[in-house]
């Protein structure tokens, strides 16, 4: 079962160098990252797989411009991101990253088309052209009739579905998930999953986050994490496409 | 341009979604305004009913009442009746330089018929000057008393507006005719319906006032029953009575230091009463108001730091989709000024409706309370402030966090 090879170029998106996180809790001192050292090309689709408590998720939000290394440089397409004031994380978050949480992250009071709606506001799309985005991108994820409705009448996987959704919503860069399969049961974890591996075919750069191993073998690339180290990475696959299926 | 559609938008979509904590924030102000509001319109009401109270007796007078001495003098024993006529009134008015005007008063019940009516009546005489002394003033189509009626012992009266209903009901009572004491009067003027809290000789509204030359023609009375004056200058009462008592003791013979011989009732000292008064009246307010500012402010600021806590994890996720803190401050603040404004709006329109539907029965006593817009603009404002001051920080300190870190708080 051949795929047609995303477009895997020699852009990269990420460079980390030395990455290093430590959470000083003033008595306790946690190394989370102990040296990073990890390059993301455009179109890749990464897994990041370790068991918990080995710092994938501080690496994802260190990634994601969530929250700021201890040492180390890291450059998100091409730009460096330590010494950038909290507007400019702002707009890298807001137009170079897409994100999606385990927990969905949506805000329940307002409808899933407002939802998706949100980052365009933070970036000044006009309200013609969001219009337009938001139905195309809802059409996408398959909810083009639950527009008006609200988080809390949405199952799950319909849920995650408005978060992918939103994550697109500025055409980013990259798109980085946390668990995105890890509150859905089994057929909604697997309607995401097919739904990256569809954005990702499309030309997408995907970074996932994740216990669950069918995910992590969809992915074209894995990077195993322990203890704060990368103690695995099968490197960016060239033509390797059997790795693809 | 875009970027403000989009964070009224965003405002707009806040304020919805958080329905019950907005309703709980405006009441606070509502409240606030109301509270604040209506106790200084009402204790403004009250300050000037009472001013108009006492100015319906007149308008700063000295009421004089001679009666007798309490000190020999001249070789005569204490307890001579006082007696004054026109004439010493006349040297007052000649000689006194601290007098402004003067106006004697004679006074008894006399008979009045009309058609077949008899009933009777307070008549005064008194001078012209008496109708402004003592805030008399006529309704349209009327006057007072003149100084051609006094020169002339025109038999004209001025009525009490009350007197005058009673006589003639709904018709007009200017022109008419009626019989005092046997002879006829004119009546040239009616009252102006005025509040008075304090009278010497019954109430203005239900007296006849005719001239003085007139009252002692018709009645032979040749003593004044009493005589008013004001002061050049309002502060200085005192040493126009103290005046007003050496050139009567020069004249009709009696110890100038003999304070009783005349009575003095002096209501400037009541303007001085109630001075202190409201000053202790407006600072009971003012800490009332105070404190129910206070207690609105506690309660708006605790709305807002349980907003902002509630909210932090939003913020959270708002700033990993983008949003910039400067952007979640403003939208803190724009959230708060909107709240006040229609918290304060509604505020106002309730004390302006509670003012609207006040009884008027209960105008004499505290007056028609009106709101003043400055202090319920400042009352709106400075709840908006606490609320400001006490969602600011909180937002400020939550836009600060790393967003994974606001996202987790719960």
């Amino acid at each position: 079962m051949k795929l047609p090879l995303a477009m895997t170029t020699d852009e990269t998106i990420i460079e980390m160098a030395a990455i290093r996180k430590v959470y000083d809790t003033g008595k306790i001192k946690v190394e989370a990252l102990r040296g990073i050292d990890l390059d993301i090309s455009k179109g890749e689709f990464v897994a990041i797989v370790g068991p918990s408590g080995s710092g994938k998720s501080t690496l994802m939000n260190l990634i994601g411009c969530l929250d700021t290394p201890t040492s180390g440089t890291y450059r998100l397409t091409g730009q460096l991101v330590a010494g950038m004031n909290k507007d400019a994380l702002a707009t890298v978050r807001n137009r170079r990253v897409g994100f999606i949480f385990q927990n969905f992250n949506l805000l329940p009071q307002i409808s899933a088309y407002e939802n998706v709606e949100m980052p365009m506001l933070f970036g000044g799309v006009p309200r013609r052209e969001r219009r337009r985005r938001i139905e195309e991108l809802m059409e996408r994820v398959g909810l083009a009739d639950r527009m008006e409705h609200k988080p809390t009448e949405l199952s799950g996987g319909q849920m995650q579905r408005v978060a992918v959704a939103r994550a697109l919503a500025m055409d980013p860069d990259i798109l980085l998930a946390d668990e995105p399969t890890g509150n859905l049961d089994t057929s909604s974890g697997g309607d995401i999953m097919g739904l990256f591996q569809n954005l990702w075919e499309q030309g997408g750069t995907m970074l996932v986050i994740t216990h669950d191993a069918a995910l992590a073998r969809r992915a074209a690339r894995q990077v195993e994490i322990q203890d704060g180290l990368i103690t695995r990475d099968t490197g960016r696959p060239e033509a390797d496409s059997a790795a693809r299926g | 341009m875009t970027s403000v559609l989009n964070s009224l938008r965003q405002l707009a979509r806040d304020l919805r979604s958080q329905k019950l904590r907005t309703f709980l924030t405006t009441l606070g102000i509502v409240w606030g305004t109301v509270a604040v509001t209506l106790l200084l319109s009402f204790g403004q009401a009250m300050h000037k009913q009472m001013l108009k109270n006492v100015l319906g007796l007149g308008n700063a007078i000295v009421i004089a009442f001679p009666t007798a001495t309490s000190k020999p003098f001249e070789g005569i024993g204490k307890g001579r009746p006082i007696r004054v006529t026109e004439d010493d009134i006349e040297l007052i008015r000649k000689r006194a330089t601290l007098v402004d005007a003067i106006s004697s008063e004679y006074a008894d019940t006399l008979q009045l018929k009309l058609g077949t009516k008899t009933m009777a009546v307070d008549v005064s005489g008194v001078s012209p000057e008496f109708g402004e002394m003592r805030n008399m003033i006529p309704q349209m189509g009327g006057r007072f008393l003149n100084p051609i009626d006094e020169a002339q012992k025109r038999r004209v009266a001025f009525l009490g507006n009350e007197l005058a209903e009673d006589l003639f009901g709904s018709a007009d009572p200017v022109g008419q005719i009626f019989r005092l004491h046997g002879s006829p009067f004119t009546v040239i003027g009616v009252l102006e319906p005025k509040t008075q809290d304090s009278s010497y000789s019954g109430r203005d509204k239900d007296k006849a006032i005719i001239p003085s030359s007139t009252y002692r023609a018709l009645t032979g009375q040749k003593y004044v029953e009493l005589f008013i004056f004001t002061a050049a200058d309002v502060q200085q009462t005192v040493p126009a009575t103290d005046e007003v008592r050496s050139i009567l003791a020069g004249k009709i013979r009696f110890d100038p230091t003999d304070k009783e011989a005349l009575m003095i009732w002096d209501t400037t000292e009541m303007f001085q009463f109630m001075d202190s008064f409201m000053f202790a009246f407006k600072a009971f307010l003012a800490i009332v108001g105070s404190l129910t500012l206070v207690v609105g402010g506690i309660g708006v600021s605790n709305i807002m730091s349980v907003v902002v806590e509630e909210r932090t994890p939003e913020i959270g996720v708002k700033m990993a989709l983008g949003a910039r803190p400067r952007g979640i401050l403003r939208q803190f603040l724009a959230e708060t000024l909107i709240l006040t404004a229609v918290g304060g709006s509604i505020g106002l329109l309730i004390t302006y409706g509670i003012c609207e539907v006040w009884p008027a029965g209960m105008e004499e006593f505290i007056g028609i309370p009106k709101v003043d817009t400055q202090v319920a603009l400042l009352t709106a404002s400075l709840l908006g402030l606490i609320g400001f001051v006490a969602g600011f920080f909180p937002a400020r300190s939550a836009a600060n966090l790393d967003p994974v870190v606001a996202m987790k708080m719960t």
